[in-house]
């Protein structure tokens, strides 16, 4: 299997952020609240346990102009829950997600869909009559390219994880 | 002899009093019935409002007019919700109040049982941190985590939201003191980073005609004495915000009054032409900056704050310093020197002969002139609130403000219906103190069952009715803006307000004529209890100076323009 390779550098207006919350109720509609409340659309979100029981990650990845991002990761530690909030944008950080796809395919549409999916280091997870399933991860950037490719091969179902990152080094995430 | 089990509700209010809390204002209902029970047996004096939307205001009032946290108890569904304006007014003008709601039964939440409403849900934009407290044991940490938040930093109002249950448990969680809080997301800031500070006072030693910019951070941290000796050793002028009245002495002979939309017209020149502007707790509000590409684009800009997300937000100034403005500002004053100000000072000066506050003092009863005769008559000693509108804009000229928390008013969301009940909070707050609430006719109309409440305590609150039957400030933007086509301003069927406050046993008041003005505002002085006077002034004055929302400042407007005027780019 192909090792995940490392993402690129996002380019221009995604950003990904990384916050450190308690793991209390409603600390992601305070967090939601404050991308709302300026117009900020979320690409992704990804809320999961931390290292440490009392305390969630989230990631979370959306497109906006810097200056409003800038107010934006202001806001976020302003809220009491929030331990801290980084924007890694243009960060030495490692970035993943993961996909799993759905194709409706025949025996010679088969044959050239297990070939990218090869190429792209997917597995196959399911493997049916009438379907195949895929999963596979990587940069966002790569599962777009994969995404796009399998688009007129019988693609039925995509579902994305959304971006996790973490800092490289001992630098904090 | 066992002791008996304190429930949530006993827990609760002894957490309060643990706090110091000497008042509540409140409404009861169902759901608050145990939380109202523990206050019977309680030293905690509970007064008792007509409104849920008047007990938050009384609370910020007090807060405003004290520095400590005001204290509103209601029910839940529509009490709680009738927090909501109340809530918003004290987080855009940064006053601790601590709201706790009742709320239906932990095992019927989300199920819309009666008087349920998600009243955290319905918060979350306008509190600076609320809870929901599903186990009696977190009610001690929380009372102590929602004073401390609410107090500390930029102060905020704290929601709490107690289900019926959890104050109706046994309850023995001890009580926990600041140090035992684990807090790790909030952060309270202090001095400002010295090599800041240096930085500070190097800008200021370049500059030859600096002002300061006096906010409300200044009167919260009680940065007043640190403002006034850092204006003389500059010797360099300063204006003060809406809500920054009273960290100054705006009759010093330094101070330039208020700038802004109707600020006077001497500050706004002298922020026009300033060669730097240093904003104490100040956060470049629209109705400051106006157009903000246009707001002294000559001036080195500094910024103090203790909240960070202040800075950057309206305008990228040339140095933002974190901290609270008293202790920067205490830090600041060493390293200052005093600036060749002579020639800048005197430029001030001939703006403030050549463009005094004018209004008229024939052709009926003007507005201007009964507040005018209201400053002659308290000279700053009394604590004077504003409701929102012309009134609070003339009030805010007038009435100059000498002594901090002397000054209280709803600035960033111009709540109608705020002034009254924040009168009755600060009275409560401040019993010695005299003090007057001015209000429309229009706002007096949304809060006025507080009557009652005054009336009920025998509370000496003068309350000045500016009343031109109209919602006067929307009118005047009609009267330039639209072709004076007046569109819900008309205040047609306006009670008599003397016969109404007579009918809460209020003694009411009435000022008609201008050689009415000092005996009436005298009399109100000397009752020894409520009372309403009623001005009825002239139907169509207008509030200038006026610099259009959106226009640069150096449009502004000094008297009434003979031209039409564009529409206003600015939002409000």
């Amino acid at each position: 299997m192909a090792a995940p390779e490392l993402a690129p550098a996002p380019s221009g207006d995604v950003h990904t952020l990384s916050l450190y919350v308690n793991n209390k109720p409603g600390v992601l509609v305070r967090v939601a609240l404050v991308f709302a409340r300026r117009g900020f659309n979320i690409e992704s979100l990804v809320v999961s346990a931390s290292a440490h029981g009392d305390f969630s990650r989230m990631t979370i990845a959306c497109r906006g102009d810097r200056a409003q991002l800038e107010q934006i990761v202001k806001q976020l530690q302003k809220l009491v829950d929030v331990v801290h909030a980084v924007d890694h944008t243009g960060d030495q950080a490692y970035e993943t997600e993961i996909a799993l796809v759905k194709l409706q395919a025949d025996l010679e549409e088969r044959a050239q869909i297990l070939q990218i999916a090869e190429h792209f280091g997917a597995k196959v997870v399911d493997y049916g009559q009438d379907s195949l399933m895929l999963r596979v991860y990587g940069s966002t950037e790569k599962l777009d390219a994969f995404m796009g490719l399998l688009k007129p091969l019988g693609l039925n179902e995509l579902v994305r994880s959304g971006k996790v990152l973490m800092a490289r080094g001992l630098q904090a995430t | 002899m066992t002791q008996k089990v304190p429930t949530g509700a006993e827990r609760l209010v002894q957490a309060l009093e643990r706090e110091g809390v000497e008042y509540i204002f409140g409404l009861s209902g169902g759901a608050a019935i145990p939380i109202f029970d523990a206050l019977v047996d309680s030293k905690i004096q509970l007064v008792l409002v007509r409104h849920e939307q008047g007990a938050t205001h009384m609370a910020d009032g007090m807060a405003r007019a004290t520095g400590r946290p005001g204290v509103v108890l209601v029910t839940s569904g529509p009490g709680a919700t009738n927090t909501v304006t109340g809530l918003l007014t004290a987080n855009m003008d940064s006053a601790p109040i601590i709201v706790i709601c009742g709320q239906t039964l932990t095992a019927n939440l989300g199920k819309d049982a009666f008087q349920e409403a998600d009243v955290t849900g319905i918060t979350y934009p306008v509190v600076k941190h609320s809870y929901l407290i599903k186990d009696p044991r977190e009610i001690p940490r929380v009372v102590k985590e929602a004073f401390h938040i609410a107090t500390t930093g930029r102060p905020g109002p704290v929601l709490i939201d107690v289900p019926k249950d959890v104050s109706s448990a046994p309850c023995t969680a001890p009580f926990v003191e600041v140090k035992d809080l684990q807090l790790p997301g909030y952060h309270v800031p202090g001095r400002g980073k010295a090599e800041l500070v240096a930085r500070a006072a190097e800008l200021l030693r370049a500059s030859r005609r600096p002002i300061l910019y006096v906010g409300h951070g200044a009167v919260i941290s009680g940065a007043g004495k640190a403002v006034m000796a850092l204006a003389e050793k500059l010797r360099a002028p300063l204006v003060n915000t809406l809500l920054g009245k009273g960290a100054a002495d705006e009759t010093h002979a330094l101070h330039l009054g208020m700038l802004g939309m109707h600020g006077t017209a001497y500050a706004n020149k002298a922020v026009a032409d300033c060669d730097l502007i240093f904003s104490i707790g100040a956060r470049w509000d629209d109705r400051v900056t106006s157009k903000v590409e246009a707001f002294c684009p000559q001036a080195v800009k500094i910024h103090i704050d203790v909240d960070p997300a202040e800075f950057n937000k309206v305008l990228r100034p040339d140095l933002c310093i974190e901290g609270d403005a008293r202790l920067v500002l205490e830090d600041l004053l060493p390293l200052v020197e005093p600036c060749d100000s002579g020639p800048w000072l005197r430029q001030c000066n001939a703006w403030r002969r050549q463009f005094p506050l004018r209004y008229p003092k024939k052709g009926g009863l003007h507005a201007q002139h009964v507040l005018d005769r209201l400053q002659a008559l308290t000279q700053g000693s009394a604590v004077i609130t504003a409701d929102v509108g012309q009134h609070q804009m003339w009030a805010a000229q007038f009435c100059k403000t000498t002594t901090n928390r002397h000054w209280i008013t709803s600035g960033g969301a111009g709540t109608m219906g705020f002034g009254f009940p924040a009168a009755i909070g600060a009275k409560f707050a401040r019993p010695e103190a005299e003090v007057w609430a001015v209000v429309g006719d229009g706002g007096f109309q949304m809060t006025l069952c507080e009557l009652a409440t005054a009336a009920v305590h025998r509370l000496a609150v003068k309350v000045l009715v500016i009343n031109n039957n109209y919602l006067g400030m929307v009118r005047q933007w009609q009267e330039a803006f639209f072709d004076n086509r007046l569109s819900g301003v008309d205040l047609e069927g306006n009670p008599d307000f003397v016969k109404l406050a007579e009918a809460y046993g209020v003694k009411g008041l009435r000022i008609r004529r201008p050689a009415d003005i000092d005996r009436r505002l005298r009399e109100a002085r000397d009752h020894d209890g409520p009372v309403v006077v009623v001005a009825e002034v002239v139907k169509e004055g207008n509030v200038f100076p006026w610099i259009p929302a959106g226009a640069p400042i150096t449009d502004m407007l000094i008297e009434p323009p003979r031209r039409k005027l564009e529409k206003p780019s600015g939002s409000t």
